[in-house]
Protein backbone atom coordinates (compact mmCIF):
# COMPACT_ATOMS: atom_id res chain seq x y z
CA UNK A 1 0.00 0.00 0.00
CA UNK A 2 2.84 2.34 -0.74
CA UNK A 3 1.75 5.70 -2.02
CA UNK A 4 3.80 6.20 -5.17
CA UNK A 5 2.88 9.80 -5.75
CA UNK A 6 0.74 12.32 -3.93
CA UNK A 7 -1.65 12.30 -6.87
CA UNK A 8 -2.28 8.58 -6.73
CA UNK A 9 -5.17 8.77 -4.26
CA UNK A 10 -6.98 11.12 -6.63
CA UNK A 11 -6.56 8.79 -9.57
CA UNK A 12 -7.66 5.73 -7.62
CA UNK A 13 -10.78 7.44 -6.32
CA UNK A 14 -11.58 8.85 -9.75
CA UNK A 15 -11.27 5.49 -11.46
CA UNK A 16 -13.30 3.75 -8.77
CA UNK A 17 -15.99 6.42 -8.80
CA UNK A 18 -16.28 6.03 -12.54
CA UNK A 19 -16.56 2.24 -12.41
CA UNK A 20 -19.08 2.35 -9.54
CA UNK A 21 -21.30 4.96 -11.14
CA UNK A 22 -21.28 3.03 -14.41
CA UNK A 23 -22.39 -0.11 -12.55
CA UNK A 24 -25.12 1.65 -10.61
CA UNK A 25 -26.40 3.59 -13.60
CA UNK A 26 -26.43 0.41 -15.68
CA UNK A 27 -28.45 -1.45 -13.07
CA UNK A 28 -30.93 1.38 -12.55
CA UNK A 29 -31.55 1.93 -16.24
CA UNK A 30 -31.53 -1.76 -17.12
CA UNK A 31 -33.92 -2.84 -14.38
CA UNK A 32 -36.25 0.14 -14.58
CA UNK A 33 -38.88 -1.41 -16.88
CA UNK A 34 -39.13 -4.48 -14.65
CA UNK A 35 -39.45 -2.36 -11.51
CA UNK A 36 -42.08 -0.11 -13.05
CA UNK A 37 -44.07 -3.16 -14.12
CA UNK A 38 -43.86 -4.48 -10.56
CA UNK A 39 -45.07 -1.21 -9.10
CA UNK A 40 -47.94 -1.09 -11.55
CA UNK A 41 -48.89 -4.66 -10.72
CA UNK A 42 -48.78 -3.91 -7.01
CA UNK A 43 -51.04 -0.87 -7.42
CA UNK A 44 -53.49 -2.89 -9.46
CA UNK A 45 -53.46 -5.71 -6.95
CA UNK A 46 -54.43 -3.27 -4.21
CA UNK A 47 -57.14 -1.64 -6.30
CA UNK A 48 -58.60 -5.09 -6.84
CA UNK A 49 -58.22 -5.90 -3.16
CA UNK A 50 -60.13 -2.74 -2.17
CA UNK A 51 -62.95 -3.72 -4.51
CA UNK A 52 -62.93 -7.26 -3.15
CA UNK A 53 -62.13 -8.63 -6.59
CA UNK A 54 -58.62 -9.93 -5.97
CA UNK A 55 -58.19 -13.67 -6.42
CA UNK A 56 -54.81 -15.19 -5.71
CA UNK A 57 -55.10 -17.88 -8.36
CA UNK A 58 -55.86 -15.54 -11.24
CA UNK A 59 -53.52 -13.21 -13.09
CA UNK A 60 -53.92 -9.60 -12.02
CA UNK A 61 -54.00 -8.38 -15.60
CA UNK A 62 -57.09 -10.42 -16.39
CA UNK A 63 -58.90 -9.33 -13.23
CA UNK A 64 -58.02 -5.73 -13.90
CA UNK A 65 -59.41 -5.83 -17.43
CA UNK A 66 -62.90 -5.07 -16.12
CA UNK A 67 -61.76 -1.87 -14.46
CA UNK A 68 -61.75 1.46 -16.25
CA UNK A 69 -59.29 4.18 -15.24
CA UNK A 70 -60.42 7.77 -15.55
CA UNK A 71 -59.07 11.16 -14.52
CA UNK A 72 -61.19 13.53 -12.46
CA UNK A 73 -60.69 17.21 -11.78
CA UNK A 74 -61.04 17.38 -8.02
CA UNK A 75 -62.30 20.97 -7.76
CA UNK A 76 -65.17 20.54 -10.22
CA UNK A 77 -65.65 16.81 -9.99
CA UNK A 78 -65.77 16.49 -13.76
CA UNK A 79 -64.10 13.76 -15.79
CA UNK A 80 -61.15 15.00 -17.78
CA UNK A 81 -60.91 13.73 -21.36
CA UNK A 82 -58.20 11.12 -21.85
CA UNK A 83 -56.45 13.18 -24.51
CA UNK A 84 -55.96 16.04 -22.05
CA UNK A 85 -54.53 13.95 -19.21
CA UNK A 86 -53.67 10.37 -20.13
CA UNK A 87 -54.67 8.02 -17.28
CA UNK A 88 -51.96 5.47 -18.11
CA UNK A 89 -49.08 7.86 -17.67
CA UNK A 90 -50.51 10.30 -15.12
CA UNK A 91 -48.45 10.38 -11.94
CA UNK A 92 -50.61 11.81 -9.21
CA UNK A 93 -47.94 12.33 -6.57
CA UNK A 94 -45.61 14.03 -9.00
CA UNK A 95 -48.46 16.25 -10.13
CA UNK A 96 -49.17 17.33 -6.56
CA UNK A 97 -45.61 18.61 -6.27
CA UNK A 98 -45.53 20.49 -9.56
CA UNK A 99 -46.45 24.15 -9.74
CA UNK A 100 -49.11 24.00 -12.43
CA UNK A 101 -50.69 20.61 -11.64
CA UNK A 102 -50.93 20.97 -7.88
CA UNK A 103 -51.43 23.54 -5.16
CA UNK A 104 -50.33 23.83 -1.58
CA UNK A 105 -52.91 23.44 1.15
CA UNK A 106 -53.00 25.83 4.07
CA UNK A 107 -53.07 24.45 7.58
CA UNK A 108 -56.80 25.00 8.00
CA UNK A 109 -57.91 22.83 5.08
CA UNK A 110 -55.08 20.30 5.20
CA UNK A 111 -56.85 17.75 7.36
CA UNK A 112 -54.91 14.81 5.97
CA UNK A 113 -51.63 16.69 6.38
CA UNK A 114 -50.45 16.03 2.85
CA UNK A 115 -49.30 19.63 2.27
CA UNK A 116 -49.89 19.65 -1.47
CA UNK A 117 -52.92 18.54 -3.42
CA UNK A 118 -53.03 17.69 -7.10
CA UNK A 119 -55.55 19.19 -9.49
CA UNK A 120 -56.51 15.87 -11.05
CA UNK A 121 -56.99 12.50 -9.45
CA UNK A 122 -57.24 9.05 -10.91
CA UNK A 123 -60.41 7.08 -10.22
CA UNK A 124 -61.09 3.46 -11.05
CA UNK A 125 -64.52 2.31 -12.16
CA UNK A 126 -65.60 -1.29 -11.69
CA UNK A 127 -68.09 -1.87 -14.47
CA UNK A 128 -70.54 -4.53 -15.32
CA UNK A 129 -71.42 -3.83 -18.92
CA UNK A 130 -72.30 -0.14 -18.94
CA UNK A 131 -73.28 0.31 -15.31
CA UNK A 132 -70.67 1.25 -12.76
CA UNK A 133 -70.78 -0.94 -9.67
CA UNK A 134 -68.02 0.58 -7.59
CA UNK A 135 -65.79 3.63 -7.62
CA UNK A 136 -62.30 3.05 -6.29
CA UNK A 137 -60.58 6.20 -5.06
CA UNK A 138 -56.94 6.70 -4.13
CA UNK A 139 -56.50 8.44 -0.78
CA UNK A 140 -53.57 9.30 1.42
CA UNK A 141 -52.80 11.02 4.68
CA UNK A 142 -50.32 11.21 7.47
CA UNK A 143 -50.42 8.71 10.34
CA UNK A 144 -47.95 8.79 13.20
CA UNK A 145 -44.69 8.37 11.28
CA UNK A 146 -45.53 8.23 7.65
CA UNK A 147 -47.93 9.01 4.86
CA UNK A 148 -50.38 6.14 4.51
CA UNK A 149 -51.69 5.28 1.06
CA UNK A 150 -54.95 3.46 0.48
CA UNK A 151 -57.67 2.72 -2.00
CA UNK A 152 -61.27 3.04 -0.89
CA UNK A 153 -63.99 1.31 -2.89
CA UNK A 154 -67.33 3.11 -2.79
CA UNK A 155 -70.57 1.52 -3.90
CA UNK A 156 -72.53 2.91 -6.87
CA UNK A 157 -74.93 4.52 -4.35
CA UNK A 158 -71.99 6.86 -3.60
CA UNK A 159 -72.32 6.33 0.12
CA UNK A 160 -71.55 2.78 1.19
CA UNK A 161 -67.96 1.62 1.48
CA UNK A 162 -67.34 -1.66 -0.29
CA UNK A 163 -63.80 -2.18 0.88
CA UNK A 164 -60.47 -0.59 1.64
CA UNK A 165 -56.84 -1.48 1.07
CA UNK A 166 -53.96 0.28 2.78
CA UNK A 167 -50.98 -0.57 0.66
CA UNK A 168 -48.12 1.66 1.71
CA UNK A 169 -47.23 3.09 5.08
CA UNK A 170 -44.42 3.21 7.62
CA UNK A 171 -46.42 2.90 10.83
CA UNK A 172 -45.21 0.86 13.81
CA UNK A 173 -45.51 -2.83 12.98
CA UNK A 174 -48.08 -4.53 15.19
CA UNK A 175 -49.64 -1.25 16.33
CA UNK A 176 -50.33 1.38 13.68
CA UNK A 177 -49.08 -1.09 11.10
CA UNK A 178 -52.30 -3.01 11.71
CA UNK A 179 -53.94 -0.79 9.08
CA UNK A 180 -52.79 -3.65 6.87
CA UNK A 181 -54.75 -6.20 8.91
CA UNK A 182 -57.38 -7.72 6.68
CA UNK A 183 -59.70 -8.35 9.63
CA UNK A 184 -59.69 -4.68 10.45
CA UNK A 185 -60.20 -3.71 6.82
CA UNK A 186 -63.24 -6.00 6.70
CA UNK A 187 -64.86 -3.84 9.38
CA UNK A 188 -65.10 -1.07 6.81
CA UNK A 189 -67.46 -2.93 4.53
CA UNK A 190 -70.94 -1.44 4.41
CA UNK A 191 -70.09 1.64 6.48
CA UNK A 192 -71.74 4.89 5.38
CA UNK A 193 -69.65 7.88 4.41
CA UNK A 194 -72.21 10.70 4.45
CA UNK A 195 -74.94 11.25 7.00
CA UNK A 196 -78.48 12.37 6.15
CA UNK A 197 -77.49 16.03 5.94
CA UNK A 198 -74.77 15.23 3.41
CA UNK A 199 -71.86 15.83 5.76
CA UNK A 200 -69.03 13.35 6.20
CA UNK A 201 -70.29 11.11 8.96
CA UNK A 202 -67.83 8.24 8.82
CA UNK A 203 -65.49 8.09 11.79
CA UNK A 204 -62.70 5.92 13.04
CA UNK A 205 -63.24 5.97 16.78
CA UNK A 206 -60.89 5.31 19.64
CA UNK A 207 -61.67 1.86 20.98
CA UNK A 208 -64.76 -0.06 19.93
CA UNK A 209 -67.29 1.32 17.47
CA UNK A 210 -70.97 1.50 18.44
CA UNK A 211 -72.56 -1.84 17.73
CA UNK A 212 -76.08 -0.61 17.23
CA UNK A 213 -77.97 2.61 17.08
CA UNK A 214 -77.60 5.43 14.58
CA UNK A 215 -73.83 5.66 14.95
CA UNK A 216 -73.17 2.02 14.13
CA UNK A 217 -73.45 2.62 10.40
CA UNK A 218 -70.74 5.28 10.48
CA UNK A 219 -68.21 4.08 13.03
CA UNK A 220 -65.14 1.92 12.53
CA UNK A 221 -63.10 0.47 15.41
CA UNK A 222 -59.87 2.28 16.10
CA UNK A 223 -56.60 0.38 16.25
CA UNK A 224 -55.65 -0.41 19.82
CA UNK A 225 -52.34 1.03 20.89
CA UNK A 226 -52.25 3.34 17.89
CA UNK A 227 -54.26 6.46 18.70
CA UNK A 228 -52.32 8.72 16.38
CA UNK A 229 -52.49 6.38 13.41
CA UNK A 230 -56.22 5.97 14.05
CA UNK A 231 -56.61 9.73 14.13
CA UNK A 232 -54.68 10.00 10.89
CA UNK A 233 -57.00 7.53 9.18
CA UNK A 234 -60.02 9.42 10.49
CA UNK A 235 -58.66 12.71 9.20
CA UNK A 236 -57.76 11.42 5.80
CA UNK A 237 -61.31 10.13 5.38
CA UNK A 238 -62.73 13.54 6.28
CA UNK A 239 -60.36 15.22 3.89
CA UNK A 240 -60.81 12.98 0.88
CA UNK A 241 -64.58 12.70 1.17
CA UNK A 242 -64.89 16.43 1.88
CA UNK A 243 -65.02 19.42 -0.45
CA UNK A 244 -61.31 19.36 -1.29
CA UNK A 245 -61.49 15.66 -2.05
CA UNK A 246 -64.07 13.65 -3.92
CA UNK A 247 -67.28 15.32 -2.76
CA UNK A 248 -67.61 17.45 -5.92
CA UNK A 249 -67.05 14.30 -7.97
CA UNK A 250 -69.92 12.55 -6.19
CA UNK A 251 -72.10 15.62 -6.71
CA UNK A 252 -71.38 15.54 -10.43
CA UNK A 253 -72.14 11.84 -10.62
CA UNK A 254 -75.48 12.30 -8.89
CA UNK A 255 -76.44 15.08 -11.27
CA UNK A 256 -75.54 13.07 -14.32
CA UNK A 257 -77.25 9.94 -13.10
CA UNK A 258 -75.37 6.83 -12.21
CA UNK A 259 -75.71 5.04 -15.56
CA UNK A 260 -73.55 7.63 -17.27
CA UNK A 261 -70.04 6.43 -16.49
CA UNK B 1 -3.49 -16.15 8.51
CA UNK B 2 -3.13 -19.65 9.71
CA UNK B 3 -6.82 -20.51 9.70
CA UNK B 4 -8.15 -22.86 7.07
CA UNK B 5 -11.05 -21.84 4.89
CA UNK B 6 -13.42 -24.06 6.83
CA UNK B 7 -12.24 -22.46 10.03
CA UNK B 8 -12.82 -18.99 8.54
CA UNK B 9 -16.37 -19.97 7.61
CA UNK B 10 -17.42 -21.45 10.94
CA UNK B 11 -15.57 -19.37 13.50
CA UNK B 12 -17.90 -16.43 12.98
CA UNK B 13 -21.00 -18.37 13.94
CA UNK B 14 -20.33 -19.10 17.63
CA UNK B 15 -16.76 -18.43 18.55
CA UNK B 16 -16.40 -15.00 17.01
CA UNK B 17 -19.89 -13.93 16.13
CA UNK B 18 -20.04 -10.37 14.72
CA UNK B 19 -23.10 -9.44 16.77
CA UNK B 20 -22.45 -11.38 19.96
CA UNK B 21 -18.71 -10.90 20.38
CA UNK B 22 -17.90 -7.83 18.33
CA UNK B 23 -21.31 -6.20 18.95
CA UNK B 24 -21.47 -4.89 15.38
CA UNK B 25 -24.54 -4.51 13.19
CA UNK B 26 -26.92 -4.06 16.11
CA UNK B 27 -29.11 -1.38 14.53
CA UNK B 28 -30.27 -3.49 11.63
CA UNK B 29 -30.62 -6.49 13.96
CA UNK B 30 -33.21 -4.47 15.87
CA UNK B 31 -35.00 -3.20 12.83
CA UNK B 32 -35.65 -6.28 10.71
CA UNK B 33 -36.22 -9.00 13.30
CA UNK B 34 -39.95 -8.47 13.77
CA UNK B 35 -40.70 -11.05 11.09
CA UNK B 36 -38.65 -14.11 10.20
CA UNK B 37 -39.06 -13.58 6.46
CA UNK B 38 -37.50 -10.12 6.51
CA UNK B 39 -34.73 -11.30 8.84
CA UNK B 40 -33.92 -14.14 6.45
CA UNK B 41 -33.76 -11.90 3.40
CA UNK B 42 -31.73 -9.32 5.29
CA UNK B 43 -29.29 -12.04 6.37
CA UNK B 44 -28.88 -13.21 2.77
CA UNK B 45 -28.37 -9.66 1.50
CA UNK B 46 -25.80 -8.83 4.16
CA UNK B 47 -23.96 -12.10 3.52
CA UNK B 48 -23.75 -11.38 -0.20
CA UNK B 49 -22.70 -7.78 0.28
CA UNK B 50 -20.08 -8.63 2.91
CA UNK B 51 -18.65 -11.46 0.83
CA UNK B 52 -18.42 -9.51 -2.40
CA UNK B 53 -17.24 -6.31 -0.75
CA UNK B 54 -14.44 -8.23 0.98
CA UNK B 55 -13.60 -10.00 -2.28
CA UNK B 56 -13.43 -6.77 -4.27
CA UNK B 57 -11.44 -4.91 -1.63
CA UNK B 58 -9.05 -7.83 -1.27
CA UNK B 59 -8.40 -8.04 -5.03
CA UNK B 60 -7.48 -4.38 -5.29
CA UNK B 61 -5.92 -4.09 -1.83
CA UNK B 62 -2.46 -3.29 -3.19
CA UNK B 63 -3.86 -0.49 -5.36
CA UNK B 64 -5.71 1.28 -2.57
CA UNK B 65 -3.78 4.25 -1.20
CA UNK B 66 -3.99 4.05 2.58
CA UNK B 67 -4.97 7.71 2.90
CA UNK B 68 -8.31 7.20 1.14
CA UNK B 69 -8.96 3.55 1.92
CA UNK B 70 -12.07 4.09 4.03
CA UNK B 71 -13.70 6.18 1.34
CA UNK B 72 -12.92 3.58 -1.27
CA UNK B 73 -14.33 0.79 0.90
CA UNK B 74 -17.53 2.74 1.43
CA UNK B 75 -17.85 3.35 -2.29
CA UNK B 76 -17.50 -0.33 -3.10
CA UNK B 77 -20.00 -1.28 -0.40
CA UNK B 78 -22.50 1.39 -1.43
CA UNK B 79 -22.34 0.25 -5.04
CA UNK B 80 -23.02 -3.36 -4.05
CA UNK B 81 -25.90 -2.36 -1.79
CA UNK B 82 -27.56 -0.31 -4.52
CA UNK B 83 -27.21 -3.26 -6.89
CA UNK B 84 -28.84 -5.58 -4.34
CA UNK B 85 -31.63 -3.06 -3.76
CA UNK B 86 -32.28 -2.64 -7.47
CA UNK B 87 -32.31 -6.39 -8.07
CA UNK B 88 -34.73 -6.94 -5.19
CA UNK B 89 -37.04 -4.26 -6.56
CA UNK B 90 -36.99 -5.82 -9.99
CA UNK B 91 -37.41 -9.48 -9.06
CA UNK B 92 -38.70 -9.73 -5.47
CA UNK B 93 -40.95 -6.71 -5.23
CA UNK B 94 -42.98 -7.85 -2.21
CA UNK B 95 -39.85 -8.50 -0.18
CA UNK B 96 -38.28 -5.21 -1.15
CA UNK B 97 -41.46 -3.47 -0.03
CA UNK B 98 -41.18 -5.09 3.38
CA UNK B 99 -37.49 -4.37 3.78
CA UNK B 100 -37.92 -0.87 2.35
CA UNK B 101 -35.20 1.35 3.75
CA UNK B 102 -33.32 -1.39 5.56
CA UNK B 103 -31.64 -2.62 2.39
CA UNK B 104 -30.18 0.83 1.90
CA UNK B 105 -29.04 0.76 5.49
CA UNK B 106 -26.77 -2.23 4.83
CA UNK B 107 -24.29 0.44 3.77
CA UNK B 108 -24.07 1.56 7.36
CA UNK B 109 -23.92 -1.98 8.74
CA UNK B 110 -20.63 -1.98 10.58
CA UNK B 111 -20.03 -5.66 9.86
CA UNK B 112 -19.47 -5.03 6.14
CA UNK B 113 -17.08 -2.19 6.73
CA UNK B 114 -15.45 -3.96 9.67
CA UNK B 115 -14.60 -7.01 7.60
CA UNK B 116 -13.38 -4.95 4.66
CA UNK B 117 -11.07 -2.87 6.83
CA UNK B 118 -10.13 -5.49 9.40
CA UNK B 119 -9.71 -8.57 7.22
CA UNK B 120 -9.89 -8.02 3.47
CA UNK B 121 -7.28 -5.25 3.42
CA UNK B 122 -4.63 -7.69 4.61
CA UNK B 123 -5.76 -11.10 3.29
CA UNK B 124 -6.01 -12.82 -0.10
CA UNK B 125 -9.29 -12.70 -2.06
CA UNK B 126 -10.55 -16.24 -1.43
CA UNK B 127 -10.00 -16.07 2.32
CA UNK B 128 -11.68 -12.64 2.40
CA UNK B 129 -14.65 -13.93 0.46
CA UNK B 130 -15.09 -16.88 2.81
CA UNK B 131 -14.63 -14.66 5.83
CA UNK B 132 -17.39 -12.40 4.45
CA UNK B 133 -19.74 -15.35 4.01
CA UNK B 134 -18.91 -16.61 7.49
CA UNK B 135 -19.67 -13.26 9.07
CA UNK B 136 -22.88 -12.99 7.12
CA UNK B 137 -23.94 -16.41 8.41
CA UNK B 138 -23.00 -15.46 11.97
CA UNK B 139 -25.07 -12.30 11.63
CA UNK B 140 -27.92 -14.26 10.06
CA UNK B 141 -27.84 -16.84 12.86
CA UNK B 142 -28.51 -14.19 15.52
CA UNK B 143 -31.14 -12.51 13.36
CA UNK B 144 -33.01 -15.76 12.90
CA UNK B 145 -32.94 -16.66 16.59
CA UNK B 146 -34.17 -13.19 17.56
CA UNK B 147 -36.82 -13.03 14.85
CA UNK B 148 -38.04 -16.54 15.73
CA UNK B 149 -38.80 -15.42 19.28
CA UNK B 150 -40.14 -12.02 18.27
CA UNK B 151 -42.44 -13.29 15.53
CA UNK B 152 -43.71 -16.27 17.50
CA UNK B 153 -44.58 -14.39 20.68
CA UNK B 154 -45.15 -10.95 19.15
CA UNK B 155 -47.19 -11.82 16.08
CA UNK B 156 -48.18 -15.40 16.86
CA UNK B 157 -46.79 -16.70 13.58
CA UNK B 158 -43.62 -18.12 12.04
CA UNK B 159 -42.63 -17.08 8.53
CA UNK B 160 -46.10 -15.58 8.22
CA UNK B 161 -47.88 -18.87 9.06
CA UNK B 162 -50.18 -18.48 12.04
CA UNK B 163 -49.09 -20.65 14.99
CA UNK B 164 -50.79 -18.94 17.94
CA UNK B 165 -54.12 -17.41 16.84
CA UNK B 166 -54.14 -13.77 17.98
CA UNK B 167 -57.00 -12.16 19.86
CA UNK B 168 -57.07 -9.41 17.22
CA UNK B 169 -57.87 -12.09 14.65
CA UNK B 170 -60.42 -13.84 16.84
CA UNK B 171 -58.04 -16.33 18.49
CA UNK B 172 -56.92 -16.82 22.09
CA UNK B 173 -53.33 -15.60 22.13
CA UNK B 174 -52.81 -12.08 23.47
CA UNK B 175 -49.72 -10.83 21.70
CA UNK B 176 -46.70 -9.62 23.61
CA UNK B 177 -46.56 -5.94 22.75
CA UNK B 178 -42.95 -5.47 23.77
CA UNK B 179 -41.68 -8.07 21.31
CA UNK B 180 -43.27 -6.21 18.40
CA UNK B 181 -41.19 -3.13 19.12
CA UNK B 182 -37.59 -3.05 17.88
CA UNK B 183 -36.22 -2.32 21.34
CA UNK B 184 -37.12 -5.85 22.49
CA UNK B 185 -34.28 -7.14 20.30
CA UNK B 186 -31.87 -5.47 22.74
CA UNK B 187 -33.04 -7.79 25.51
CA UNK B 188 -32.93 -10.87 23.29
CA UNK B 189 -29.48 -10.09 21.90
CA UNK B 190 -28.22 -9.44 25.42
CA UNK B 191 -29.56 -12.82 26.51
CA UNK B 192 -27.90 -14.52 23.54
CA UNK B 193 -24.59 -12.83 24.36
CA UNK B 194 -24.94 -13.99 27.96
CA UNK B 195 -25.58 -17.59 26.91
CA UNK B 196 -22.71 -17.61 24.41
CA UNK B 197 -20.25 -16.17 26.90
CA UNK B 198 -21.31 -18.61 29.58
CA UNK B 199 -20.75 -21.55 27.28
CA UNK B 200 -17.46 -20.15 26.03
CA UNK B 201 -15.84 -18.11 28.84
CA UNK B 202 -12.96 -17.07 26.56
CA UNK B 203 -15.34 -14.52 25.01
CA UNK B 204 -15.70 -12.69 28.29
CA UNK B 205 -13.92 -9.40 28.45
CA UNK B 206 -11.52 -8.91 31.32
CA UNK B 207 -11.99 -5.70 33.26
Amino acid sequence: MADASPLKPFYSVLVLAFVCSALVAGAVVGLQPLQEANRQLDRRKNILAAAGLYREDQPIERLFAGIETRVVELATGRYVPDDQVAPESYNQLKAALSADMGRSLDAGEDLARIRRLEKYSLVYLVKNGETVQQYILPVRGKGLWSTMFAYVAVDADLNRIRGVAFYEHGETPGLGGEVENSHWQELWQGKRIYDDSGEVGIRVVKGKAAENGVQAAYEIDGLSGASLTTQGVDRLLHFWFGDDGFKPFFRQLRQRGTSNG
Amino acid sequence: MAESNRELLTRSIFRRNPIALLVLGICSALAVTGQMATALVMAICVTLVTAFASLTISIVRFQIPSTVRIGIQIMVIATLVILVDQILKAFYFDLSKQLSIYVGLIITNCIVMGRAEGFAMSNPPLASFIDGIGNGIGYGFILIVVSFIRELFGSGSLLGVEILPLTTNGGWYLRNGLLILPASAFFLIALIIWVLRTIDPSQQESD
